[in-house]
C-alpha cells in the first residue's frame, strides 16, 4: 500500500474494514512465531537445568566440595578443581584488571584517534575479542607451556593464557565505562587546575568503577567457564591436590566436569552433573553481582 | 574509593585462595615423604594406577601425584623427555623409545603391574556376534578395509551398519591390537572413532546398535551392563575374556601384560620408590578393586626383584 | 633559578614527570594487545610453515581423507573432512540461531513490555553465560539420545552426531545473535517506526517491512559474528560430534570439525616438533584465518552501511 492509497481511504475503512482477516491472521501468526523463538531459548535453558539437576541431585552434598577427585565415583569430589579454578581465575583477574583498565584509560584519555598506531591497537583488540578460545590454547602451547617461556603445564601457564583471552573484553568494557563518564566532570576538574592524570585518577576512574567492575566480573566469569584452551594446556590430568604454587600441576572445574562426563561409568555422570550445578551456581552468583552493580550504576547519572 | 575497594576485594580473594589452598584438604596419614610424582601414559592402565595413587596419597599426604592419560606412546615421549617419573604402558617399550630415553640419560626400568585380556565388545542388543575369529577381526580392521556392514563379516549376520570405535594411535592398546590382529603394529583402517580415552569408546559402543570396539578388560568388567564382550577364536575355539582365561593363558592372542616404567635414578627419590613399593605390597587389593587381572606370585616376585635392584644402586 | 617566576616550580616539574611516566606506562600496556596478536601470528605460523614443507599444500587442500595422527604409512592429510564437518555443524547451528535469534530480537525490541524485557533479557544472558562443557554434556547425554536418535528419520543415529552438536551450538550462539540483532533494531531511528505506525502499519508490518530492512546491516553483521563463533566452538563438538573425520553431509553421522580436531589432538598431547604437533598449528592457522576474515567482514558491513542513516 502506498502512502497515497492509505491517505485516500476513509478512516473507518483503514481502521477496521481494510484490516482483512488475512492481515490479522498474519499478524497473529507472526506474533506466535516470534514468541516461539523466545520460548525455544527459555525451554532449552529449562531443559538443561532440569537435566543437570535431576541427574546430579544424588551427589549434591558437602562431600562433593570437600572430597578430592577419586577413581571411586562414590567418593569423587571437586576440591582440587575448585581450588585450581580459584587460583587460575584469581591470577587472571589480578593480571587482566590493571592491564585492561590501563589500556582502556590510555585509549580513551590519552591517545590521539588519528594516529595510525592507535587505530592499529583498537583494531587488534576488536579482532582478539573474536578469536576462538582454542586458538589461545594453541598460543599458550607454543609460547608459554613450551617454546620461549617453557613453563610447562602449570597453574601459571593456564592463568596467563586465560588473561590473554579475557583481556580484550575487559578493555572493551572498561572503555565503555570510561566513555560514559560525562565530560563535565573532566572539564570541571581540569578547570580547577588538576592535571590530566590527576583528573583521571581522582575523578574519571572512581566514577567509572561500577561499569569497570561489571565488565571485569563478567570477563572473569567467562574465564571460570573456559574449557577449550586449557584442554591443550594439561589441565585434564587426574589431580588430587590443591595448587601449591604457580608451577604446580592443576585442574579446573570445567575440565573436571569434562573428565567425569567422558567417563563411561554412569555414576561419574552423576558427579559431573552435580559439578555442573556447582559451577552454574557460582557463575549465577557472579553474574547477578555484575547485574546488580550495573543497575545501581544506572541510577547515578 | 570504590576502585580501592575493588582492588582489595580481588587481592583478598586471591589471598583467600592461597591460604585455603595451603590449609586445604584433610591432613592425611602421617608420613614424612614429600614431593611430586608425575605419571602419564596408557588409558588402559590408568584406572589401576589412579586408584593406587589415590590410596597412596591418603597415606602420605605430603606427596602429590598427578596421573595423565596421553596414551602409551605419548607417555613414553614425556618420560624420555624427563617430564614424568612413571610411564604407564599397555605394551612393552620399543627399542626406538629406549634409545630416545638413553639419549637423555634415562634408563627405563620395566615393572609388570597386571595382566590384561584385550577385549572386543559390542552393543548389548547385538545378538548375533557371539564369537569372532581373528581372521574376521582382521577383515574388519585391516588397512583399506571396506567392511561397513555386519553381513560382510559373516553372511549369517543381519544387515546392520557397522560402526567402529577403538584406541587412538598413541595408545598401547592400539599398538597391541593392530600387531596381533592385523599382523603389523600401527596398521589399521583409519575411518573409525579413535580415542586415547577408552571411556569414550565404551560410551560409543553402548549407544550404537551396530558398534564394535576394543579396549582393556577392566573397562568391560566395569561396564558389563552397557556393553557385551565377544568371545575370540584364536585358533583353539571361542574363548571369553575373563580373569581366569587371562591368567591361564587361554585367551589368545589378546592376553597381554601391563607395565609401568620408571627410571633407575628416579627410584632413588624415596617417594617414587615408596609408591612403586606401595603398589606391589597392595597389588592384590588394588587389582581386585579396579577389576584388573592380578599378577601371579611369580610375576610379583619378578617385579620385586627389579625394584630391589634400584635400592641397591 | 629558584626565584624566577617564569620557570616551572620543582613541584610542577615533578608533576609533569609523573604525567609523562604514567602516559608512557599506559601506552605500554595498550601495546600489549598488539604484542599478543603478533605472538598468535608467530606461534601459528612457524609450525604451520614447517607443516607445509612436509605435506604438500595440494594434498592438504584437495585430499578427502584426514588421518594425520596415525603411522606414517597410513597418514592422510586431506583437510576436506574437517571443512565439511565444520560446515555441517555450523550450518545446523545457524539454522537454529538465526531464525530464533531474530525472532527473539524482534520480540524484545518491538513487542515486549519493559517488564517482560526485564525478565527475558537476563534469561538470555544466563543462557549466554553457560559454559560450553555444560552444553556439551547436555548435547551428548540428552539431546542426542532423547531428541536426535528418536526423531531423526534418516538411517540410524549412533552415540555421536553432527546434528546434536549443531543444535546445541545453535543454542549457544542464539543469545549473541539475539542481542546483537536487538541492538541493531533499537538503533533504527524512532521516527521511521513512528511514521510507519502513523500510516496504519501493524506491529508485524513495522517489524518486517521497516525495522528489519533498516537494521539489515547490523543484522547481517550479527549473523557473520554468530557464524564466526560457531566455527570456533570446540568443546561441544568434541563431546558430541565424535572423533571420526567423516567426509559426509549426513547430520545423523558423527563428524570432526576443525576446532574439535585441535581439541582432540591437544588432549592426546603431541610431542613438540612432531607431525601431529604441526598439524594442530596448520589447522589452527586455517581456523584463525577464517574467523579473522569473518570478523573483519562484519566490521566492514556495519561501517559501510551505518552511514546511510547519519
Amino acid at each position: 500500500m502506498t502512502t497515497a492509497e492509505v491517505a485516500a481511504r476513509p478512516e473507518s475503512q483503514t481502521l477496521s474494514g481494510r484490516i482483512t482477516s488475512g492481515r490479522r491472521l498474519r499478524d497473529a501468526a507472526f506474533r506466535v512465531l516470534i514468541m516461539l523463538s523466545v520460548a525455544v531459548a527459555l525451554i532449552t535453558l529449562f531443559a538443561l537445568l532440569m537435566d543437570a539437576f535431576m541427574t546430579g541431585r544424588p551427589r549434591l552434598n558437602g562431600d562433593l566440595i570437600r572430597n578430592m577427585p577419586s577413581a571411586r565415583p562414590a567418593r569423587a569430589g571437586l576440591q582440587s578443581a575448585i581450588f585450581g579454578s580459584l587460583w587460575c581465575v584469581g591470577i587472571t583477574a589480578a593480571l587482566s584488571l590493571p592491564l585492561g583498565v590501563g589500556t582502556a584509560v590510555y585509549l580513551e584519555e590519552f591517545a590521539r584517534r588519528d594516529r595510525w598506531y592507535v587505530r592499529l591497537i583498537e583494531l587488534n583488540i576488536q579482532n582478539l575479542a573474536g578469536v576462538p578460545s582454542v586458538v589461545f590454547g594453541i598460543l599458550g602451547l607454543a609460547f608459554i607451556a613450551r617454546g620461549p617461556l617453557s613453563w610447562g603445564f602449570t597453574v601459571g601457564t593456564g592463568a596467563l593464557v586465560l588473561t590473554i583471552l579475557v583481556l580484550p573484553t575487559v578493555i572493551i568494557a572498561s572503555r565503555e565505562a570510561i566513555r560514559a563518564v560525562p565530560p563535565s566532570l573532566r572539564e570541571g576538574s581540569l578547570a580547577l587546575g588538576a592535571t590530566q592524570w590527576q583528573t583521571i585518577w581522582r575523578q574519571v576512574l572512581p566514577a567509572s568503577v561500577p561499569g569497570i567492575a561489571t565488565g571485569s566480573i563478567l570477563s572473569v566469569s567467562r574465564a571460570l567457564g573456559e574449557s577449550a584452551p586449557l584442554l591443550l594446556l594439561g589441565a585434564l590430568t587426574f589431580v588430587t591436590f590443591n595448587p601449591t604454587g604457580l608451577d604446580s600441576g592443576y585442574t579446573v572445574l570445567p575440565l573436571l566436569i569434562f573428565k567425569y562426563a567422558s567417563d563411561a561409568k554412569a555414576e561419574f555422570h552423576v558427579v559431573a552433573a552435580a559439578a555442573i550445578i556447582v559451577l552454574l551456581v557460582v557463575l549465577l552468583a557472579l553474574n547477578t553481582t555484575a547485574i546488580l552493580l550495573r543497575n545501581r550504576f544506572q541510577k547515578r547519572w | 574509593m570504590r576502585k580501592q575497594r575493588w582492588v582489595t576485594f580481588v587481592v583478598a580473594l586471591t589471598a583467600l585462595a592461597i591460604v585455603a589452598a595451603a590449609c586445604g584438604g584433610d591432613d592425611g596419614g602421617a608420613s614424612d615423604l614429600s614431593g611430586t610424582i608425575k605419571i602419564d601414559g596408557s588409558s588402559t592402565v590408568t584406572p589401576l594406577v589412579a586408584l593406587a595413587a589415590e590410596d597412596f596419597q591418603a597415606e602420605n599426604s605430603g606427596v602429590k601425584v598427578t596421573v595423565g592419560t596421553s596414551g602409551t606412546g605419548g607417555g613414553f615421549e614425556k618420560f624420555c623427555n624427563g617430564e614424568t617419573d612413571f610411564s604407564m604402558a599397555s605394551r612393552p617399550i620399543k627399542d626406538v623409545e629406549v634409545a630416545a630415553c638413553q639419549a637423555k640419560s634415562i634408563e627405563p626400568l620395566e615393572l609388570i603391574v597386571a595382566n590384561d585380556g584385550l577385549s572386543v565388545v559390542v552393543n548389548p542388543q547385538n545378538t548375533w556376534a557371539k564369537c569372532l575369529t581373528v581372521e574376521q577381526l582382521k577383515k574388519i580392521w585391516e588397512p583399506g578395509s571396506k567392511v561397513t556392514n555386519w553381513n560382510q563379516v559373516d553372511p549369517s549376520f543381519p544387515n546392520q551398519e557397522l560402526t567402529l570405535f577403538g584406541a587412538g594411535s598413541d595408545s598401547g592398546t592400539f599398538d597391541y591390537f593392530t600387531d596381533e590382529i592385523n599382523g603389523e603394529e600401527g596398521a589399521t583402517r583409519t575411518d573409525y572413532n579413535p580415542s586415547e580415552d577408552d571411556n569414550v569408546t565404551v560410551t560409543g559402543v553402548a549407544g550404537d546398535l551396530g558398534a564394535l570396539g576394543y579396549f582393556g578388560l577392566s573397562y568391560l568388567l566395569e561396564n558389563a551392563t552397557k556393553i557385551r564382550g565377544v568371545e575370540i577364536d584364536g585358533g583353539g575355539g571361542c574363548v571369553a575374556a575373563g580373569t581366569d582365561t587371562v591368567q591361564a593363558g587361554t585367551y589368545k592372542p589378546l592376553g597381554r601384560p601391563l607395565f609401568i616404567y620408571t627410571k633407575t635414578d628416579a627410584a632413588k627419590r624415596p617417594e617414587v620408590k615408596a609408591f612403586a613399593q606401595y603398589y606391589f605390597d597392595n597389588q592384590n587389593a588394588i587389582t581386585e578393586e579396579a577389576l584388573f587381572v592380578p599378577l601371579t606370585d611369580e610375576q610379583v616376585a619378578e617385579a620385586q626383584a627389579e625394584l630391589d635392584k634400584i635400592a641397591a644402586v | 633559578m629558584v626565584g624566577d617566576p617564569l620557570l616551572p616550580s620543582p613541584h610542577l616539574r615533578r608533576r609533569r614527570r609523573v604525567e609523562r611516566v604514567v602516559r608512557r606506562g599506559l601506552a605500554l600496556t595498550a601495546s600489549i594487545s598488539v604484542v599478543v596478536t603478533v605472538a598468535i601470528a608467530l606461534s601459528l605460523l612457524r609450525p604451520a610453515i614447517d607443516f607445509f614443507r612436509e605435506i604438500p599444500i595440494g594434498e592438504f587442500f584437495t585430499g578427502t581423507e584426514w588421518s594425520p595422527l596415525f603411522s606414517p604409512s597410513q597418514r592422510q592429510f586431506g583437510v576436506w573432512p574437517l571443512l565439511t564437518g565444520t560446515l555441517l555443524v555450523m550450518g545446523i547451528a545457524i539454522l537454529v540461531a538465526v531464525p530464533f535469534g531474530l525472532g527473539a530480537a524482534v520480540y524484545l525490541s518491538q513487542y515486549a513490555s519493559p517488564r517482560v524485557r526485564g525478565i527475558i533479557k537476563p534469561v538470555l544472558e544466563i543462557l549466554a553465560g553457560i559454559p560450553t562443557v555444560v552444553l556439551g554434556f547436555f548435547a551428548l547425554y540428552f539431546v542426542n539420545p532423547e531428541i536426535v536418535q528418536r526423531f531423526w528419520p534418516v538411517g540410524r543415529v549412533g552415540t555421536f552426531s553432527a546434528l546434536a552438536a549443531g543444535l546445541v551450538i545453535g543454542i549457544a550462539i542464539l543469545p549473541t545473535m539475539a542481542s546483537l540483532a536487538e541492538d541493531a533494531m533499537t538503533a533504527v531511528p524512532v521516527s521511521l517506526r513512528d511514521g510507519a505506525i502513523a500510516l496504519g502499519a501493524t506491529r508485524r508490518e513495522v517489524s518486517t517491512k521497516v525495522i528489519f530492512p533498516a537494521a539489515l546491516s547490523g543484522i547481517v553483521a550479527a549473523i557473520v559474528l554468530a557464524l564466526s563463533r560457531a566455527i570456533g566452538e570446540t568443546t561441544i563438538a568434541l563431546m558430541a560430534a565424535g572423533s571420526n573425520p567423516r567426509f559426509t553431509a549426513d547430520p545423523g553421522q558423527g563428524v570432526q570439525t576443525m576446532a574439535s580436531f585441535i581439541g582432540f589432538a591437544g588432549i592426546g598431547d603431541q610431542p613438540t616438533g612432531s607431525t601431529g604437533y604441526k598439524t594442530i598449528f596448520a589447522v589452527g592457522t586455517l581456523l584463525f584465518l577464517i574467523t579473522f576474515f569473518l570478523n573483519m567482514l562484519s566490521v566492514r558491513i556495519v561501517r559501510r552501511f551505518r552511514e546511510a542513516y547519519e
